[in-house]
């Protein structure tokens, strides 16, 4: 093909896939995944929980119109969004955790592509029979009423999987049991229709026809997992020494063990030959393992031709010794450094998770003026506090300072320093601290400041440190 | 590995870095696809949108889509929501408006709008005013200071010539009237009536000057008469300015501001809003 004369074609057709059953312990494992990680996104938001009458009664709710994300016991407010950042980090580093360690593992066993493709191809299988039968049909040209049949049924099937997997979607968004009724009374929200529609026509299509293209071509992922794999991490390989030279037939001198017997392709759902080596287009979903076990077992020779494997135990393997230990990959600097990181950043979110009080606030004090003088000669500034109040019911917040004893505290609208602040919600007040004509905080330019808040009715208090400006600022 | 396999299936570009070099692979087709479907969607686009440069103006496209338009209906939307409490506002007395805190929420909300809108320039954003400007977040009020005080003033104006209502007074210029001795000895006394004179030597002068001159307007005890916006000369607040120099300007040449009437250029919701919010920056009465 190196002939300039005919240059290749800029363009390629999709070569299609059609990956054949395979069994064995990689397989039941992805099968256990897959009940599991699929039973967890539909169930969810159907789990319900107790907060009380004034809050909702769904276990995982992110109430967008409130502001509010409910997760069991713990509820999160707009401004404790750093929760929502320390889990995404602890995700990115768990990613690089795992693929230091074990390859693309992510990409072969639980990115939501690989999971609902692998989906789609069993129902594929269900209806239209294994690869054979596929590639039959695949190749008849003659659209007859068999075929036409097989295909909407299995359109139809994947429609209704894909239906499921936007409805479950937007539960996550509103009172599931509410939304359901809603939805099939046409009483929902349009954002709730679009986004079902959307949802459930892309997992129809990236399940149903994209499939591997998704990872080849539009995922960024397969790219950036190159950084994080060295010798050590164990990924999906051909036993290249074992295996080459290939051939078929019973006469086996000078001949390897692998028998080109194409099992291994067979069953790939991203069509390759693993046998090539590392390539962008593997995500190690590792049922290569078990097409080629099977075949080991019947031809007598052990398992494992094609096997987890790390780069750095080829030369031991070569020179007939047997490779490292497992755990001896596992656990290097690399990953002892990336579990460290994560667990870090775990500890730090409960920390932050236990050490939350019900009741909160903000000061922004204002600087525009940085003060104001009053009648009397008198120094006031003023502050925009926010109060928030995480309970089920109003609760009286005091108001109060601890610091210079010449300044007074004031709240815009009330004579006392208490104000109710509604349930789950907040009350921005205006809050007044004056410092009189003579004292120093008056003449000073700074002076610290502590405003307290205390919930009455509970106890619990808060404090916020802020500055009070003076005359000479 | 196999790498003979793969030079036999894939040209290269030709790039070498480091000994790595870059396959040329070929695009999947559907790709292809899916850019000429972009060009015909682009081609619909802009006839359902407005998108061809003309002479005058661009085509409007099909779909009549303005972005004036949206939001002039956004507005004509968000007015249309409001109006069940701009007339509620309009119908609660106004001493009565912070006690209704929803309203007085809406009221605060929306007159802080108004303010930076038709205020600011003069007031300042944070209402602070500025020289000659009224600080409106002080307790320190010319013309009142109650709700009603500053709804009447917003709605009138001061010193105007649009509205009959407009609060009006004027202080006369003494510089004709008084001797310039005369001036330093009662600009002495005013400064001593809130901190320390310049000449403690003219105060006692001054106090005669002031009792003939001044107190018909700024009251015997210079604390001021709100009914003619006289201001209270007794506290630390200085509209132009406290010392000497500004206060004998004051004094020879007399000072007064304008402002404008708002009422017929906002509407009574508005003012009322304005009126709402201004009196709950800390200096309300």
């Amino acid at each position: 093909m190196s002939n300039s004369e005919t240059p290749p074609s800029l363009y390629a057709a999709r070569e299609p896939v059609f990956p054949k059953r395979v069994s064995g312990s990689f397989r039941n494992l992805k099968w256990g995944l897959m009940i599991f990680t699929l039973g967890i996104y539909y169930l969810t938001p159907w789990v319900r929980w107790d907060r009380g009458p004034n809050l909702p009664d769904q276990a995982v709710l992110i109430d967008l119109a409130h502001r509010r994300f409910f997760f069991f016991w713990i509820e999160i407010w707009p401004h404790e969004f750093y929760f929502i950042a320390g889990l995404l980090i602890m995700a990115g580093l768990g990613l690089f955790l795992f693929t230091s360690a074990l390859g693309r593992v992510w990409c072969g066993y639980a990115c939501p592509q690989t999971v609902w493709t692998d989906l789609y191809i069993l129902v594929e299988r269900w209806i239209e029979g294994d690869r054979n039968a596929r590639l039959r049909l695949h190749r008849q040209k003659k659209l007859d009423f068999r075929k036409a049949r097989l295909r909407v049924t299995k359109w139809i099937a994947w429609l209704l999987i894909g239906l499921a997997t936007g409805g479950a979607w937007v539960f996550y968004f509103a009172d599931a049991p509410t939304l359901l009724v809603d939805l099939f009374t046409g009483n929902a929200h349009p954002v709730a229709y679009s986004t079902l529609l959307v949802l459930t026509t892309t997992t129809f299509l990236f399940g149903g026809f994209f499939r591997e293209q998704v990872c080849i071509y539009a995922c960024p992922w397969p790219r950036i997992q190159a950084a994080m794999m060295d010798e050590d991490t164990l990924t999906v390989a051909y036993r290249e020494w074992r295996g080459e030279p290939r051939g078929r037939g019973k006469k086996r001198e000078g001949l390897g063990d692998c028998i080109d017997c194409n099992a291994c392709v067979n069953v790939c759902p991203m069509g390759i030959d693993i046998r090539d080596g590392q390539q962008m287009e593997c995500t190690t979903c590792a049922l290569c393992i078990d097409a080629c076990d099977e075949i080991m077992a019947k031809v007598g020779k052990p398992r494992g031709l094609v096997d987890y494997l790390a780069l750095s135990d080829e030369p031991n393997e070569r020179a007939g010794k047997p490779p490292k230990n497992v755990w001896k990959h596992v656990f290097r600097p690399r990953t002892i450094l990336y579990t460290t990181l994560w667990s870090l950043v775990g500890f730090g979110l409960i920390f932050a998770l236990f050490i939350r009080a019900d009741i909160d606030m903000t000061v922004a004090p204002v600087r525009n003026p940085t003060f104001v003088t009053l009648s009397d000669g008198s120094i006031r500034n003023t502050y925009d506090v926010r109060l928030r109040n995480k309970n089920g019911e109003d609760r009286p917040f005091h108001l109060s300072i601890t610091g210079d004893l010449a300044l007074r505290i004031q709240l815009e609208g009330t004579a006392n320093e208490t104000v109710s602040v509604p349930p789950d919600s907040t009350k921005l007040q205006r809050v007044y601290i004056v410092a009189t004509k003579t004292s120093e905080a008056a003449a000073n330019e700074t002076t610290d400041v502590r405003i307290w808040v205390e919930d009455t009715a509970s106890g619990e208090r808060a404090f916020v440190d802020t500055i009070f400006n003076g005359r000479a600022n | 590995m196999n790498d003979d396999k793969f030079e036999k299936d894939f040209e290269t570009t030709g790039h070498s870095w480091d000994g790595i070099e870059e396959y040329n692979k070929p695009l999947p087709r559907w790709w292809v696809w899916v850019f000429y479907l972009t060009i015909i969607w682009a081609i619909g686009y802009s006839i359902a949108y407005p998108a061809w440069p003309m002479l005058q103006r661009a085509t409007p496209g099909l779909l009549a889509f303005s972005t004036r338009a949206e939001v002039a209906a956004e507005i004509a939307a968000v007015d249309e929501a409001n109006a069940a409490i701009n007339a509620q506002l309009v119908a609660t007395e106004l001493t009565e408006i912070s006690a209704n805190v929803e309203l007085n929420t809406y009221a605060a909300n929306a007159g802080r709008a108004v303010f930076l809108t038709w205020c600011a320039q003069c007031h300042g954003s944070g209402a602070a005013g500025a020289k000659g400007y009224p600080n409106l977040l002080d307790d320190d009020w010319l013309w009142g200071g109650d709700i009603q005080a500053v709804h009447e003033s917003v709605s009138y104006g001061i010193r105007n010539e649009q509205s009959d209502m407009a609060r009006w007074s004027e202080m006369p210029a003494f510089g004709e009237i008084l001797e310039a001795t005369e001036i330093d000895q009662v600009v002495n006394y005013v400064m001593s009536l809130s901190g320390d004179p310049k000449d403690a030597s003219l105060v006692d002068a001054g106090a005669v000057v002031f009792a003939d001159n001044c107190s018909a307007c700024h009251a015997d005890d210079a604390t001021g008469d709100r009914f003619q916006g006289a201001p209270n000369l007794k506290d630390a607040i200085w509209l132009f300015g406290g010392d000497f120099d500004t206060l004998k300007a004051t004094v020879t040449d007399s000072r007064f501001g304008v402002m404008p009437a708002w009422e017929g250029r906002l509407s009574q919701a508005e003012i009322r809003a304005v009126s709402a919010y201004v009196h709950q920056l800390g200096g309300g009465e």
